[in-house]
């Protein structure tokens, strides 16, 4: 077990020198800050709200992750599959399991680097007004677990090709799908012809409902719970796409 | 060491590998022949644990790869075909990472560390980036990963593609040196390399194996083995004709016994022949056979053959 642990550790390590051994980490880190302060200050009219809260910041996030979150797992296994390193990776004494909860821990601990570069907006609300400091560290808290969804999400599309670019579109589309699936359009168009049992069980797959709460300081077990097997479920996706890979 | 039993592996309708079946030894180098396509890397792919067999079995070091494949895989040292390494990572970092993979530690780890990259020359480079070596060194930092916990078996698939001459050397020799306390697999289509390294060789064509012996047991299987080839002043194809079947080739007569097994005396004989007609001998040798000839012989279609 104890070396289990550590065989998940290693591979994590090397992957996440890796983002930061190549450029990829810094360009994202910049746009991912660029972008944030953008949204929350100018198009989130963080200022005119003449609130002291993080709404305008966290209410992006879902969108911002979209195309960011992707552009960060495309990678994992469709670089792995490209430069033939699966096949050394896959022959050491590892499990796929432990390789691919790895990868995954990797880039998730990278997207909470980004996140985390984010704190610069927890001191200015502070600064301004004297704002729910809890609501806001649930609020990061939603906000991991939203990119762990999405990132996961995208480990399972980079484990289907061996084309980084295929691997992006397919995971930004099916993230967009997570979003979408709880908006009204979508559910009226759904509700003409299916059931009204179907259309609430796609609408409850929707992320903006389960991270709403996080935002207003609320952990609730559902929605934690919704997260987790959203990236649960796309892990174990992500082992029989790659089982099958190997099986020919 | 290994063990493979009526090993099968079909992609759709096409079986790749048919009914495949060997042992490695410890102290064994097996060198694996065949053209390209021919199954090779695939079934070395099954030994290593990367692809499962769809039929048979495949033991390393009494583990069963499918049913076992941790303890299997702890014992293999797997140098894939076009050895890939991290391109990010420098020479030093991939190996380090390689160490830690396989549970070394500590002083254990920096003395492995050093140990493969003596082996494999790759002190030069050590803290240089992968995807900035060259192609020979860039083989060998994949080939040092395969040695780094010293492992009891070795599959290596072409382990001597792509490097120059004088490297091809120093890696046949180690494989021949290693091959002394481990057991050793690795695929080439370089014949000479059979000679060079292997103590034993199993060529396979379309998936199966179509010859399985040592170097010289295949050369026995060529048409040129035992032929005694003469050349000289004097020397007359209708001399020699009762010795055999007489063939001219490059201004020198080649006889072919009737009787392969009785190559020895036949040599013999065209040296006694020689003496009585007073020729004027240059060379007289007896063909051990070639490789290549058989190679060629056992895996062509059958209708290029004709």
């Amino acid at each position: 077990m104890i070396s289990a642990w550590k065989t998940v550790r290693t591979i994590a390590r090397r992957e996440l020198t890796s983002y930061f051994t190549s450029p990829v980490a810094y360009v994202f880190l910049v746009i991912f800050l660029l972008l944030t302060g953008f949204f929350t200050f100018t198009a989130g009219g963080f200022f005119e709200r003449g609130e002291a809260s993080l709404a305008s910041f966290f209410g992006w996030h879902p969108w911002l992750y979209l195309v960011l979150v992707p552009a960060v797992g495309m990678r994992l296994w469709s670089e792995e599959r490209r430069s033939g390193t699966l096949e050394l990776l896959l022959t050491m004494p590892v499990t796929n399991w432990q390789a691919i909860l790895g990868k995954f821990l990797a880039s998730w601990a990278f997207l909470a680097i980004a996140l985390a570069l984010t704190f610069p907006v927890i001191v200015t609300v502070n600064l301004l007004g004297d704002p729910d400091n809890g609501a806001i560290a649930t609020g990061y808290f939603g906000s991991l677990l939203l990119a762990g969804a999405y990132l996961a999400v995208a480990c399972m599309t980079s484990a289907m090709t061996r084309n980084q670019v295929v691997a992006f579109i397919l995971g930004v589309v099916i993230c967009l799908f997570l979003i979408l699936c709880g908006f009204n359009p979508v559910t009226e168009l759904l509700a003409r012809w299916a059931s009204p049992a179907v259309v609430d069980t796609v609408a409850a797959f929707s992320v903006i409902p389960h991270f709403d709460g996080f935002q207003k300081g609320v952990i609730d077990s559902r929605d934690l719970f919704y997260f987790l097997s959203v990236i649960g479920f796309a892990l174990f996706a992500t082992g029989v796409i790659l089982r099958n890979h190997r099986a020919g | 060491m290994i063990r493979i039993e009526n090993l099968v592996k079909s992609f759709g309708p096409k079986r790749a590998v048919d009914g495949v079946s060997f042992n490695v030894e410890r102290g064994e180098v097996l060198g694996f022949l065949g053209p390209n396509g021919a199954g090779k890397s695939t079934t070395m792919r099954m030994i290593t644990g990367f692809i499962p067999p769809t039929e048979g079995k495949v033991a390393v070091g009494g583990y069963d790869v499918t049913e076992s494949p941790l303890e299997a895989k702890r014992l293999i040292g797997y140098l894939p075909e076009a050895a890939p390494a991290y391109p990010d990572m420098t020479v030093h970092g991939f190996l380090a990472f390689a160490a830690d993979m396989r549970g070394l530690a500590g002083d254990a780890k920096h003395k492995a560390i050093a140990r493969v990259v003596e082996l494999c020359f790759l002190d030069s480079v050590l803290h240089q980036g992968i995807d900035t070596l060259s192609k020979g060194y860039k083989h060998r930092t994949c080939l040092a990963q395969a040695l780094i916990h010293d492992p009891e078996v070795l599959v290596l698939d072409e382990p001597t593609d792509g490097l120059d001459p004088n490297q091809k050397h120093e890696v046949r020799n180690l494989i021949r040196e290693l091959g002394r306390t481990k057991a050793v697999v690795f695929s080439t289509h370089i014949l000479e390399e059979v000679d060079a390294a292997c103590t034993r060789a199993i060529i396979i064509d379309r998936g199966r194996i179509v010859a399985n012996g040592t170097p010289a047991e295949l050369r026995g299987m060529s048409d040129l083995a035992g032929a005694v080839t003469v050349s000289g002043q004097g020397v007359s194809a209708e001399k020699l004709v009762p010795l055999g079947r007489v063939e001219v080739a490059d201004g020198a007569y080649r006889v072919f016994p009737a009787d392969k097994a009785a190559a020895g005396d036949l040599a013999r004989e065209v040296a006694a022949l020689a003496t009585r007609e007073g020729w004027r001998l240059e060379a007289l040798r007896t063909e051990e056979g070639q490789l290549d000839e058989v190679f060629r012989r056992i895996t062509l279609p059958d209708t290029v053959k004709k």
